[in-house]
């Protein structure tokens, strides 16, 4: 049931399977959850062997989640519009302040031309909307070969470039 | 001013690759118009009543006459020989083609210009004190950091779907505040602190449309090297926490106050120190000279001071003596004036200039003023740099080109947003209101009499036009299909900084010129020396005003 996704700038297989709030955990395999059930089920979430993500956005800050990290092999970041921006600085939280090495994957209304930013702000991996020409968005990353500003991605800056 | 490098040429040529491919996808039905919608939102493009609106940056109001020649060219080839300057010192365009922007955000790059960030719910263009660099008052040019600022936030990554639209300012003289500070999202004067150091004094949080607010100080001084840092933090502050459920309560005014100052601030300063000492954001000497070497002051003739001419034209020609007390005014460096290239000549629409009017203004930047071109957000274009000694052959240019009405200051030199004329929000039209007052109020002397009277006039709720803060403010409303207009009194937007009251309910169209003329005979008839209007009102109160608007009505309805 894996679906293709893209991740670091390429299109993958991707195997982590979301599970509803309402449904069993699978005996195996990588699994995020929303971060209610991640209140409710911790023991038993924890208990398994497979890798764990978790969903935050839309109503879950990253601060909610930032002492629970360790846990966590994934953190999704729900996008419940692609106008919503609260996304962006949860990613630039989860990989500037707090250090969260793994993935962090967009998730919902996620489309075409907001790859490049999302990027910049620390999301490495994007479930696109449904019917989405994957490798078309691949191009997106490229929109743009230079940057104003610091950010998560980490490359130089004419504020640097000026010093 | 501002010179590209290679990284800023860079960033405005992709920009318009990006659009043109967006433009593309959407023309082919790939890219859905809810998606596009923001994406050409961002870039200035709106969709208008009879044809998209083209939102063009002027960074601060700093034009070169390459550029403005530049506009014209774009205004004479893709819409119809005129533009329209805007109260946050840019240029529209209002019959633009949409596939033929992606060609003309292509002619805007190859002069250092753009459209990004015009619009939409991001950081738009830096706005600051048209007299920057120049007036006698300030404590330091302000254009560096606002071009800084034009830096920092051209696509921010973090910041480019805000909960709402998101405005800042700079101005260098508090005491003389001619940015309207008070009224923007963050608004920054560069002050001095108690041990004489020069830093910045923030504010947050103020805004006008449906519930205008004047900004609170955030914070009294910050140093000049965590500039950035702190308007980042500001600005991830509002990104988290500013509502998003609401249109109407989504600017970052809503969240300020909602929370309270002492909250926010305390909000802001916990984020802050995270990101202070971070040093990626961090302004050193060496960063800040680098675009302070931008602005550094034009070689002026020392000589200039001892010219003769003027002071025998002033004496010679009575109308030019009363043009250079309204539309000029004094330079830091002496002998050298500014001068104020007038939009607001009777009939025009307030703003609006031809290709061949901004073409020659173009030159006369060449002859006369270093060949740059100020716009302020009073909608008037400035020559800033003109040697006394020429400042009567430009007059006579101006004259010719109807471009030196001499009421600059006076009443009809009105703020006026496009209105029900071009705007698909509007609910009323303000074009045909100014030239209604324009008709009525004509003579000249009845105007320099009145003095100083900031009016200011929106078509809708939203306040482009500014109505919350003019001494007078006019807001036309729709009342069941009919336009009205409600009348205000006692706004500034100055350093005397307030929000307008109502007086009464709207009043017909065709009344609005009349009603204007009781309010200012309220104002003459009770003025004591030398007060402006505003000083007036706020002395007198609003009561008289509402008296002579509805108290004589009142009585004619008993009568009829």
């Amino acid at each position: 049931m894996s679906k293709r996704i893209i991740k670091d700038r390429g299109i993958i297989e991707d195997h982590w399977q979301r599970i509803a709030d309402d449904a069993a955990l699978p005996a195996a395999g990588d699994i995020f959850v929303s971060h209610k059930r991640w209140q409710l089920d911790r023991a038993a979430l924890l208990a398994r062997k497979a890798r764990l993500g978790v969903i935050i956005g839309n109503g879950v800050a990253a601060e909610e989640i930032k002492d629970d990290l360790q846990h966590f092999s994934l953190v999704a970041i729900e996008f419940p519009q692609f106008k919503d921006g609260r996304g962006y600085s949860y990613a630039r939280l989860l990989r500037e302040r707090y250090r969260f090495p793994h993935e962090i994957r967009a998730i919902g209304n996620v489309l075409r031309d907001q790859l490049l930013p999302m990027w910049r702000c620390g999301i490495n991996a994007f479930e696109l909307d449904a019917g989405r020409d994957l490798e078309d968005a691949l191009s997106a990353f490229n929109d743009f070969s230079v940057r104003y500003q610091p950010a998560a991605d980490g490359e130089e800056t004419p504020f640097s470039w000026a010093s | 001013m501002y010179k590209y490098n290679d990284i800023d040429r860079k960033i405005v040529n992709e920009r318009v690759e990006q659009f043109r491919d967006q433009t593309r996808r959407f023309l082919a039905g790939t890219l859905g118009e809810d998606e596009f919608r923001a994406l050409r939102l961002m870039n200035g493009l709106y969709i208008q009543r009879f044809a998209p609106m083209l939102r063009v940056a002027v960074p601060y109001g700093l034009l070169s006459s390459t550029q403005l020649r530049k506009l014209a060219y774009i205004a004479r080839t893709y819409d119809r020989n005129y533009g329209h300057f805007t109260t946050r010192q840019n240029i529209q365009y209002n019959w633009p083609k949409l596939e033929q922007v992606p060609d003309i955000l292509a002619h805007l790059a190859s002069v250092e210009m753009h459209a990004i960030q015009t619009s939409g719910n991001c950081i738009r263009n830096v706005t600051s004190d048209h007299l920057a660099g120049v007036t006698p008052d300030e404590i330091e040019d302000p254009r560096p950091y606002c071009e800084i600022i034009r830096q920092w936030s051209t696509f921010h990554p973090e910041f480019i779907y805000l909960p709402r639209k998101f405005k800042i300012a700079v101005s260098g003289a508090e005491q003389n505040d001619r940015a309207a500070i008070k009224i923007h999202d963050i608004g920054v004067y560069i002050v001095k602190n108690a041990g004489g150091e020069t830093g910045f004094k923030i504010l947050a949080g103020g805004g006008l449309g449906r519930t205008p607010y004047l900004a609170p100080v955030v914070r009294e001084f910050i140093e000049k090297k965590h500039l950035l840092s702190y308007l980042e933090a500001i600005l991830r502050v509002y990104n988290q926490y500013g509502r998003r459920d609401n249109i109407y309560k989504s600017r970052i005014k809503i969240l300020v106050t909602a929370v309270g100052i002492e909250k926010f601030r305390q909000m802001v300063e916990q984020e802050w120190e995270y990101i202070r000492d971070e040093g990626r954001l961090t302004l050193d000497e060496k960063k800040l000279e680098y675009f302070r070497k931008f602005f550094i002051p034009h070689t002026y003739d020392e000589s200039a001071a001892t010219d003769a001419s003027y002071p025998q034209q002033l004496k010679a020609d009575k109308d030019f003596a009363v043009w250079a007390k309204y539309n000029t005014l004094n330079h830091k460096v002496p002998g050298y004036r500014c001068v104020f290239v007038c939009l607001k000549a009777p009939g025009i629409p307030p703003g609006d200039a031809t290709s061949e009017q901004m073409d020659a203004v173009a030159d006369l930047a060449d002859r006369y003023s270093f060949g740059q071109i100020r716009v302020t957000h009073e909608q008037n274009l400035i020559l800033a740099d003109v040697k006394q000694a020429d400042v009567h052959a430009l007059y006579q240019a101006l004259e010719k080109l109807n471009l030196a009405t001499a009421n600059i200051g006076t009443l009809n030199d009105m703020i006026c947003c496009p209105g029900l004329d071009f705007c698909a929000l509007a609910n009323a039209s303000s074009i045909s209101i100014a030239k209604q007052i324009n008709a009525k109020f004509n003579d000249l002397d009845y105007l320099y009499d009145l003095g100083e009277i900031k009016l200011k006039m929106s078509g809708c709720i939203n306040a482009c036009g500014h109505h919350h803060v003019g001494h007078i403010g006019i807001l036309g409303v729709d009342k069941k299909g009919e336009e009205v207009y409600q009348i205000q009194l006692g706004g500034s937007a100055a350093e005397d900084a307030s929000i307008a009251k109502i007086i009464g309910p709207a009043i017909d169209k065709s009344e609005v010129a009349n009603t204007l003329e009781k309010i200012l005979n309220v104002y003459t008839a009770q003025r004591e020396d030398g007060e402006r209007f505003i000083d007036t009102y706020r002395r007198i109160g609003i009561e008289p005003f509402k008296h002579a608007v509805y108290g004589a009505e009142v009585k004619a309805a008993a009568n009829a």
